[in-house]
């Protein structure tokens, strides 16, 4: 039976962490194609300061909820840009999904991640096809909802999720920007990664490998 | 290979420049008491005025920051560098610049400002401060004509907020300034051409690519690619290609009025710029167009990039008497 608590959701923030920082450079080269080539330091300052903030919790004291605030405030006060509101919306609406839980089960993990996925839509208002993170962010939480609803462990399920985050991220390749700042760009856009369908691979990959 | 710069540290350099920026201009700016990131005119807001509040990524000096003080924008939300402030400092900023009569929003139209000062607006009206956005849409290259509302903003910014801050410093009413800076901005038509790229400090890596005899027309301030990449041309030739998109959507009629302003992206020289206005000056004399004003200089950077921008603002009397009322800011004195 799974059973996430505080402690494992701070792991898997640092794990995060660590995985963006490790991908940093290649998320400001995909950026500088069709953007600002500023997304992996503004994803790498974000989950920083997570990382900072979350040190300094007295994870005893902390109900998972009050963890993913917290997240959420760090990442926004650290970043603005675009993934600032997107990601904190993300945690936010994920602390609002667990709320009142002092750990969670496999079903309240899928439900946390769908909650992130939707927070993500509803902040950016961008929908599948738009090339942005969304393609990623959202057949991730879907597939992982299928496959737990059908039965499959957490760790399967996830699993599951990172593959359709992988298959949106390689799909944003043959998309037009339609959301962002490469939509001023039209079919100049079309051959490029989606950078931040890119970074939520790796921030899927990383709970994925945190919380599976 | 790095590009060179004169830094300390690649993640304290907007805090650094504020430091430096505070040290130059104890008269004009202060900090937000514990939100360095929120710059106040000293002399700006007061009682029963519109608030006017702009704001974004740093790296554009003097926009955003050089704009602040009496007569233009009352207070300035500082992001990193390209990107957008999060919602507390411009909370911030809305609560220094607020006079009880409203607080415009007025900022780039880029998808993290919007989603940053949209937040900022909500948490705004929970302190009974209504805060209303103006967003600049003033690049010409961005977006096709029928698609305004999607453009960016880029130098043209300049007379927009300009006209807004007087608007707010002549005490006119919340809908008069709001009324105002949109029309500002409808009148105002921006195209920016880019010769080599910028570098982020935390990076210290050329953004984008270019030959050494290409130039990028439409490429927006951060170093976003543009519309068309082309052999470098002449002064006049470069020219004339911005100023034929301007001009077709500008419209201007014989013996109308305009504002200009010739902008450096940041290592583009003053002779450079000047080269570009006389043609501009030619151009505009042709049609039988005159010239109320003209700015030249480094008023909408994008760090260290080569290339320059045209802006085209099409009075009216009201735009006119807008742009002539005086300020009196860190970077930028009219009147």
């Amino acid at each position: 039976m799974t059973s996430i608590d505080t402690a494992d959701l701070k792991r898997m923030f640092d794990e995060i962490a660590v995985a963006i920082e490790a991908d940093k450079d290649r998320l400001c080269q995909l950026d500088g194609l069709i953007g600002d080539a500023d997304h992996g330091i503004a994803m790498g300052l974000g989950f920083g300061a997570v990382r900072d903030a979350l040190a300094s919790l007295d994870l005893a004291a902390t109900e998972p909820t009050a963890l993913l605030n917290t997240a959420a405030k760090s990442f926004l006060n650290a970043v603005g840009a675009s993934s600032g509101p997107l990601y904190a919306t993300a945690f936010m609406r994920g602390a609002a999904a667990v709320k009142g839980k002092a750990t969670l089960a496999s079903a309240d993990v899928i439900a946390l991640f769908q909650a992130m996925a939707q927070g993500i839509q509803d902040r950016g208002k961008a929908e599948i096809g738009e090339k942005t993170m969304v393609d990623a962010w959202l057949p991730a939480a879907e597939a992982a909802a299928v496959a737990h609803a059908s039965g499959k462990t957490l760790s399967e399920s996830l699993a599951a999720g990172l593959e359709a985050a992988e298959r949106g991220a390689e799909a944003t390749k043959d998309m037009i920007a339609a959301k962002g700042r490469s939509s001023r760009l039209g079919e100049r856009s079309l051959g490029h990664m989606d950078p931040g369908a890119a970074s939520a691979v790796t921030v899927i990959g990383a709970m994925r490998k945190s919380l599976g | 290979m790095q590009t060179k710069k004169i830094v300390n540290d690649g993640n304290r350099t907007v805090d650094e420049m504020l430091e430096g920026i505070l040290a130059a201009h104890p008269r004009h700016l202060k900090s937000a008491a514990g939100s360095p990131r929120s710059i106040i005119a000293r002399d700006g807001p007061r009682q029963g005025k519109v608030g006017l509040v702009i704001g974004g990524g740093s790296g554009h000096e003097p926009t955003f920051l050089g704009f602040v003080g009496k007569g233009l924008a009352d207070a300035a939300a500082i992001g990193n560098v390209f990107a957008s402030p999060p919602p507390d400092p411009i909370l911030e900023c809305a609560k220094a610049a607020s006079g009880g009569a409203g607080v415009l929003f007025m900022y780039g139209n880029y998808a993290g400002d919007v989603m940053n000062f949209d937040m900022a607006a909500e948490m705004a009206a929970m302190d009974d401060i209504e805060a209303r956005t103006v967003l600049t849409t003033d690049d010409v290259a961005s977006a096709p004509r029928d698609q305004r509302q999607n453009r960016r903003g880029v130098a043209g910014n300049f007379f927009i907020f300009k006209a807004a801050g007087a608007a707010c410093d002549r005490m006119l009413s919340f809908d008069q300034c709001e009324r105002i800076a949109r029309k500002a901005n409808d009148h105002t038509f921006t195209m920016g051409v880019a010769l080599s790229p910028c570098s982020l400090p935390q990076t210290r890596r050329p953004n984008f690519e270019i030959g050494p005899d290409e130039m990028e027309i439409g490429m927006g301030i951060h170093g976003e690619p543009g519309i068309a990449r082309g052999k470098l041309k002449t002064a006049d030739e470069i020219t004339d290609e911005m100023l034929d998109k301007i001009l077709d959507e500008m419209a201007p009629a014989h013996g109308d009025k305009v504002a200009v302003l010739v902008n450096s992206l940041g290592s583009t020289p003053l002779m450079e710029l000047y080269i570009m206005n006389r043609r501009v000056k030619r151009r505009l004399d042709d049609i039988g167009v005159s010239i109320h004003a003209t700015w030249v200089g480094n008023y909408c950077t994008s760090l260290e990039m080569a290339g320059a921008s045209v802006t085209l603002m099409h009075l009216d009397a009201e735009l006119q008497t807008m742009l002539d009322h005086p300020c009196d800011c860190a970077m930028f004195r009219a009147g």
